[in-house]
């Protein structure tokens, strides 16, 4: 593995050929914030919360940290006004959705976004993915998944396979930034696992309801 | 037929098809396009068949079903050859006195031809119609003299002799200079160069390379390329077979959708033929090039039309967007090299290898080289299919082409590229169709749907049916596209209601700048487009509808 030099907020750092920016940032102690991130997990690039200013050749552009590859040479800016604007921004739309996310919040306070900026629609997820990537990747179980697409994306846990799989696993309930992964949760299992004693009622409950 | 093993077998082959046609013969060409077909001309081929078939006549006249004429507006259309004459709304029944009149009795129908709404000047012969005289049709003009099951009609007019001349006179370097000599550029929106594309996929390492013809064509208001492909897909195949060639690739793709079955239908029976003659499969031409194609549908959303969604797509993943921070044409499908680029570009190729570069940049603008095809709809008198030299000016495609405005309303806009395009004033109009030129106004030309807009349109309106369609029509991975474009909508929505508040253009403004900026691909960094554009040139309709109509 060849050694890579490049320079971040004026810090030369060095890399790896294979590292992404956010892994040579972190490695050097710069903090950038992620939300969709997981060290565990292949890079997403979805809550674009660690987009950086990139400087190749005397080009300046944004790119996400977790996907772009370390190259020679190259300049970050980790923050810069633009920057700064953009994770707000970000942090002000998420915030319509998890008002009371811990995780949030404390960004929110960092780059002074308005919990209130934007109506609220209250769905608490934030459609970040980690649950559904590590039960896909790590597990191998594929028990939650997206539907739909666009602003109509939500996530759902496919029943057939909860059942037999997240009893005894759970291994995502504490990646979730929101709480909503545990309340979507106990809702399928609600309508999907009910006692014994009300299993007809239930059945027709399973087959007329998603989440 | 057996297979072609060599340019010279070609050569014979063409001229025993035409040595077996009569270029005086009488035909009729009845469009089958989607627009003729939905307005019923289905019946009115049955109608031809029935007539000439009651009347004997199978083997004097000839019947063929094309693809899209272009003249959507006044179809069902049909052409009458030799004499090219054209007969416009034609019903099932007007057949019997098409046949009897102007077919055996060789006399035009009055009241079938084209009748200027001005003027009232009559125009019988297609090349007299405005609509037609005054377009370029260099790639769509084929569609009406080609069956497109027949690859005998598209061998007759030319067909696969550059793909000949490629393989055996030129080979793959010098096509790539000729492709970058002729400054082809992509018709799907970007206008990148396809010659600096082929040599970036091309000098690619990795033995295992991949062509794709992108004949999604998703957005609201373009029809061009669907029509090429459907009333002509032997050519669209020819440029492909010739880009695999010059590039190194065994392996295409053809990336279409679902909703479309007759273009799937004429491509399946276009990929039969060209394998039966040898232009597809092992040793083309008895060349000892390899190649041959598969056919990929959609999963149904707009997004799957991006670049690298559609190569998930086809890797059959979710057709989600990935950051093109390597350039797919170097790691694509699979990770492999992959050269994509759209219907229209393919089909440029071989005219380009026949006719060389010099004939080619001789048409359009100093960096705009050729014809565009454009999908002219809206409030105009001609809605169809165009095709223009680039350096054509809008006025003259509006006009001189369109017809106008109907109903005596006046111009108020242009727009171009759909959900992710612009809009220009008519104080603009007399701006040439130029990729540059067009994205310096804010309206790139995107892949070619003209949206003419009247004096009665709410831009607001416009830009809010815009992000409504991208709202559903995104993958909803990243945040700024998907939550930038539901809250952009829903302050739209409010101002359209007449409830728009003070700070709204500024958030507005705000939020267009981030998703434009941070957004994963360039279906976000694109969806505020229509915004930006409207914004800048009518921003005074957004105020209006804060401070209350």
């Amino acid at each position: 593995m060849s050694e890579i030099l490049l320079q971040i907020d004026g810090k030369a750092v060095k890399a790896k050929q294979g590292m992404t920016v956010l892994d040579a940032a972190r490695s050097a102690d710069i903090a950038i914030p992620t939300l969709c991130h997981h060290e565990q997990l292949e890079p997403y690039g979805g809550c674009r919360l660690c987009t950086v200013e990139i400087e190749t050749r005397g080009r300046k552009r944004l790119v996400a940290g977790c996907l772009y590859p370390v190259e020679p040479d190259l300049i970050v800016r980790t923050r810069t006004e633009k920057i700064d604007s953009i994770r707000k921004m970000i942090l002000e739309l998420l915030l319509a959705h998890a008002p009371d996310s811990p995780q949030l919040q404390d960004l929110a306070r960092e780059y002074r976004a308005d919990r209130d900026r934007f109506e609220k629609e209250a769905s608490f997820c934030v459609l970040c993915g980690l649950c559904i990537r590590y039960c896909a990747e790590i597990k191998k179980k594929y028990a939650v998944g997206f539907i739909n697409n666009g602003a109509r994306r939500e996530i759902n846990f496919i029943p057939e396979i909860a059942a037999g799989e997240c009893w005894n696993c759970k291994e995502c309930f504490p990646l979730c930034p929101t709480s909503y992964l545990q309340a979507a949760y106990h809702l399928t299992e609600a309508l999907a696992f009910p006692s014994l004693s009300s299993r007809s009622a239930s059945k027709r409950l399973v087959t007329t309801t998603t989440l | 037929m057996p297979r072609i093993n060599s340019a010279a077998e070609l050569e014979t082959l063409r001229k025993d098809i035409l040595s077996r046609r009569d270029p005086g013969k009488p035909a009729i060409a009845i469009c089958a396009g989607t627009g003729c077909l939905g307005l019923g001309n289905d019946k009115v081929i049955s109608a031809f068949q029935e007539e000439i078939k009651k009347r004997s006549l199978e083997a004097q006249i000839e019947i063929r079903a094309t693809g899209c004429h272009g003249f959507c507006e006044k179809g069902p259309n049909v052409i009458l050859y030799p004499e090219e004459i054209c007969y416009l709304q034609v019903t099932p029944e007007d057949v019997p006195e098409i046949v009897s009149e102007t077919l055996l009795g060789k006399k035009v129908i009055d009241r079938l031809i084209y009748t200027d709404p001005m003027t009232g000047e009559k125009a019988a012969h297609q090349s007299e119609i405005p609509f037609y005289r005054n377009q370029m049709r260099n790639l769509i003009s084929n569609n009406t003299r080609i069956d497109p099951s027949s690859i005998e009609d598209y061998l007759a007019g030319g067909g696969y002799s550059a793909l000949s001349k490629a393989l055996f006179e030129m080979g793959p370097k010098q096509v790539l200079e000729e492709i970058k000599k002729a400054n082809l550029r992509g018709r799907g929106g970007g206008g990148f160069p396809a010659g600096l594309k082929w040599e970036t996929a091309r000098n690619a390492p990795g033995e295992e390379k991949y062509v794709i013809v992108n004949a999604h064509e998703g957005e609201p208001g373009a029809f061009m390329d669907r029509a090429l492909f459907t009333g002509n897909p032997h050519c669209v195949l020819e440029g492909l077979i010739i880009g695999a060639h010059a590039i190194g690739s065994h392996q295409g793709f053809i990336y279409t959708r679902h909703d479309t079955p007759q273009l799937k239908a004429n491509i399946d029976t276009a990929l039969a033929k060209t394998r039966e003659y040898g232009f597809l499969g092992k040793n083309i031409l008895g060349s000892g090039f390899d190649f041959d194609v598969e056919v990929h549908f959609d999963v149904g959303i707009f997004v799957s039309g991006e670049s690298s969604a559609l190569m998930r797509s086809i890797e059959g993943k979710n057709p989600e967007p990935r950051p093109k921070y390597i350039r797919t044409s170097v790691s694509g499908i699979w990770d492999k090299p992959s050269n994509l680029n759209n219907v229209e570009t393919w089909a440029n190729v071989p005219q380009i290898i026949s006719k060389g570069a010099a004939w080619y940049t001789g048409i359009g603008t100093e960096r705009s080289k050729g014809t565009k095809l454009l999908s002219l709809s809206g409030n105009i008198c001609h809605t169809g299919v165009v095709e223009v030299p680039f350096g054509t000016t809008l006025r003259e495609i509006v006009y001189g082409i369109g017809g106008g405005i109907p109903n005596g309303k006046k111009l108020k806009a242009v727009h171009f590229g759909g959900p992710m395009g612009g809009s220009v004033p008519e104080s603009l109009l007399d701006t040439p169709l130029d990729f540059d030129a067009m994205s310096k106004l804010g309206a790139p030309i995107g892949a070619g749907g003209m949206l003419v807009l009247d004096e009665d349109t709410n831009m607001v309106e416009l830009t809010r049916f815009y992000l409504d369609f991208l709202t559903n029509e995104s993958c909803g991975k990243c945040v700024p596209c998907r939550e930038g474009i539901r809250q952009m909508l829903k302050i739209l929505t409010k101002m359209c209601e007449g409830k728009g508040k003070e700070g709204d253009i500024e958030l507005l403004e705000e939020i267009a700048e981030v998703a434009g900026a941070a957004s994963l691909c360039s279906l976000g960094k694109t969806a505020s487009d229509p915004l930006k554009g409207t914004l800048r040139y009518f921003r005074e309709e957004y105020e209006a509808s804060i401070k209350g109509k």
